[in-house]
């Protein structure tokens, strides 16, 4: 629906300009990735504007901090580059993304193409009734009445409240991506398997990977009886996380896994698995922990309740969040060395300094991706098999009698 | 001011316990190398826990 | 925490949570589990054919092991077989060399037999012919001698002396 209209909103709202439409054609000829030409021709015409009340290229600290904050953030259109033209004009390249609202009106959709590029909440756009502002990557609807938006000391709308913004943002977009690839890869390297049984070309990179995870991550924590069940998720988190840890390394900015909702998402599903999956024995060891003193046993319980339903997916969603937005936010401020530093050092040393840096940061961030998608699947893994393990089986007993604890009977005290 | 303060003694505090992980796994790598997997898989998984008990306290204090 | 809970999208927490159900959905069913599928059977494909590559090498084994059995059975067969059959080579040279041992002998002594009775025989002949000769000798001799009275006398007187004197 709101393609159809999005045409109309382009035609009104923006300059289109030949030239940028061809620098996108190459961009995306280059790119030659078909799913995104699919998308771009569903949601828009690639779309260019020019900023007058622009403050040019970004080179101040207090610019620097502000960009780094904003592409941290999610956006609401797809900003590939800006440069600045003949004319002095701040020129951004990039396409709308559609907008998806549920206000006080209902549900309301348009191109954020709408918003004309804006982030301070000065362009107010009216529809259904209800007017929106979007204040650092956020659409606020305003109160009836208000003609502008008001905002205090930490930049938050005063007189204007949040909406469920359910739209098709640049994360969104990045999750559509890499989910449609994954569904490409592995269902392609699903169907190599009827015809032979070693993969060949791009599924025989991939063949380890998932063995990986099956035998290093699902097998030893959950359990070579139990592991089945779980390892459809395993793979789908730990390949969803990585490519998108991957996809966060390339130019074309993609924060995914470093936005709290994507994180937050990824680890109430892990809840909601070993929460339904877990035996009689878990929750019999959560809410009344044998052989201890009874009266312990009430305060142990809140204890392993707030452990099970609040630490451990918190800090799930918290780790990956904040590895992820630290790494980007390392990269761009040892790129942004290249400005800071350029009346101490020069523009030679400046420039230097900060390629040798951020070169390095960014090989350790390839690290990080692959690592916090291990993590983050592994103690997934690990908290199933806490949930499933069986607690009543057969100890193994040494000469003396003793009993010779075993993987079961450790893997507690990991956690 | 007093939040920085906090991050600062957190990240002491996470830089300390990665070092006690980090060195005694090393230890044990060496003491006994046929373990070395292990050893790594526990010791990745321990840091993971401090690393989200630091980032945790770094966005309650934030 | 507050910028933290200012940042949260529950929008997109919630897009995230339907797209991510509906990839897990999705990739279980066309991915996982035929993949998981697959490479379940390729192992156990594997082991089966290393039990049975196992299980080939022991029957070789086995195999070679009576076969061992067997050419050394065979080979001692031989050998008997070789030894029984020098034996009867010797006992028939002994016994051949024997029989043309006692046939010769009795050859010899037939010979001998029938050179003696020859011998006899010509001995015999010789005897007869000689006696035959000699009285026909004897005859004419005698006829010669007694021709005349004179002579027939005289002879009768050396007889008659002859008779004295003995």
């Amino acid at each position: 629906m709101y393609y159809v209209k999005n045409d109309y909103f382009c035609a009104k709202f923006l300059k289109l300009k030949i030239f940028d439409i061809e620098i996108m054609r190459e961009v995306l000829n280059s790119a030659k990735n078909g799913m995104l030409l699919v998308f771009l021709c569903l949601s828009a015409q690639v779309f260019a504007w020019s900023d007058t009340q622009d403050e040019g290229a970004v080179s101040t600290e207090e610019e620097i901090k502000e960009y780094i904050d904003h592409h941290v953030k999610d956006a609401h259109d797809f900003h590939l580059f800006s440069y600045t033209n003949d004319a002095g004009e701040r020129v951004h390249v990039g396409f709308p993304l559609p907008v998806i609202l549920w206000s006080s009106e209902g549900l309301v959709t348009f191109m954020s193409s709408a918003f004309h590029h804006d982030d301070a909440g000065e362009v107010i756009v009216e529809r259904k009734g209800a007017r929106f502002v979007k204040v650092h990557s956020k659409i606020y609807e305003l109160e009836a009445g208000a003609t502008q938006v008001d905002l205090d000391a930490k930049d938050h709308p005063t007189n204007a409240h949040k909406v469920l913004d359910f739209s098709i943002t640049k994360s969104v977009v990045g999750i559509l991506l890499v989910g449609l690839f994954m569904l490409w890869a592995f269902s392609s390297l699903a169907r190599q398997y009827k015809n032979k049984s070693v993969p060949t070309g791009f599924g025989r990179v991939l063949e380890p990977l998932v063995l990986y995870v099956r035998d290093e991550i699902a097998k030893p924590n959950i359990g070579e009886k139990k592991y089945r069940q779980f390892t459809g998720y395993l793979l789908t988190v730990f390949f969803f996380i990585w490519i998108l840890n991957l996809l966060g390394l390339t130019p074309f900015g993609f924060n995914v896994t470093g936005q709290l909702a994507v994180t937050a998402a990824l680890a109430v599903v892990t809840l909601v698995i070993y929460t339904v999956s877990g035996n009689k024995d878990y929750w019999m060891h959560m809410l009344w922990m044998p052989g201890v003193p009874v009266l312990i046993r009430p305060v142990l319980a809140v204890i392993e309740l707030a452990g099970a339903f609040l630490i451990k997916p918190f800090s799930l969603l918290v780790r990956l969040f904040a590895n992820i937005s630290a790494g980007h936010i390392v990269v761009m401020s040892l790129i942004a060395i290249m400005f800071t530093l350029q009346d101490s050092l020069g523009a030679v040393g400046a420039t230097g300094l900060s390629l040798v840096l951020s070169f390095f940061i960014t090989l350790i961030e390839v690290l990080v991706a692959f690592l916090q998608a291990y993590i983050f699947t592994m103690l997934s893994a690990l908290f199933i098999g806490m949930a499933v393990a069986e607690h009543d089986h057969e100890h193994h007993h040494d000469t003396e009698g003793h009993k010779v604890p075993d993987a079961e009977d450790v893997r507690g005290d990991f956690i | 001011m007093y939040n920085l303060i906090g991050a600062g003694l957190i990240v002491i505090g996470a830089g300390i316990g990665l070092g006690q992980i980090g060195g005694k796994a090393m230890e044990g790598i060496a003491r006994q190398p046929e373990a070395t997997g292990k050893i790594q898989t526990a010791m990745i998984i321990i840091a993971a826990l401090l690393e989200g008990l630091a980032f945790g306290a770094l966005f309650l204090g934030k | 925490m507050e910028t933290l809970i200012n940042d949260f999208s529950p929008g997109l927490f919630i897009v995230q949570t339907i797209l991510l159900l509906g990839l897990i959905f999705l990739l279980v069913k066309f991915a996982w589990k035929p993949i998981m599928n697959s490479l379940d059977e390729r192992e156990t494909g594997i082991q089966d054919a290393l039990a049975a590559a196992e299980k080939a090498r022991a029957d070789m084994q086995n195999l070679q092991a009576d076969n061992e059995k067997m050419i050394q059975e065979a080979r001692a067969e031989r050998e008997a077989m070789l030894k029984e059959a020098r034996e009867i080579k010797d006992k028939m040279i002994a016994d051949s060399k024997e029989q043309a041992k006692i046939e010769g002998d009795k050859m010899i002594q037939q010979a001998q037999a029938t050179i003696e009775s020859e011998k006899m025989a010509a001995v015999a002949e010789i005897k007869g012919q000689v006696a035959e000769l000699s009285v026909s000798i004897a005859e004419k001799l005698i006829k010669e001698q007694l021709a005349g009275k004179d002579k027939q006398m005289k002879l009768v007187d050396t007889l008659l002396g002859d008779i004295k004197l003995s």
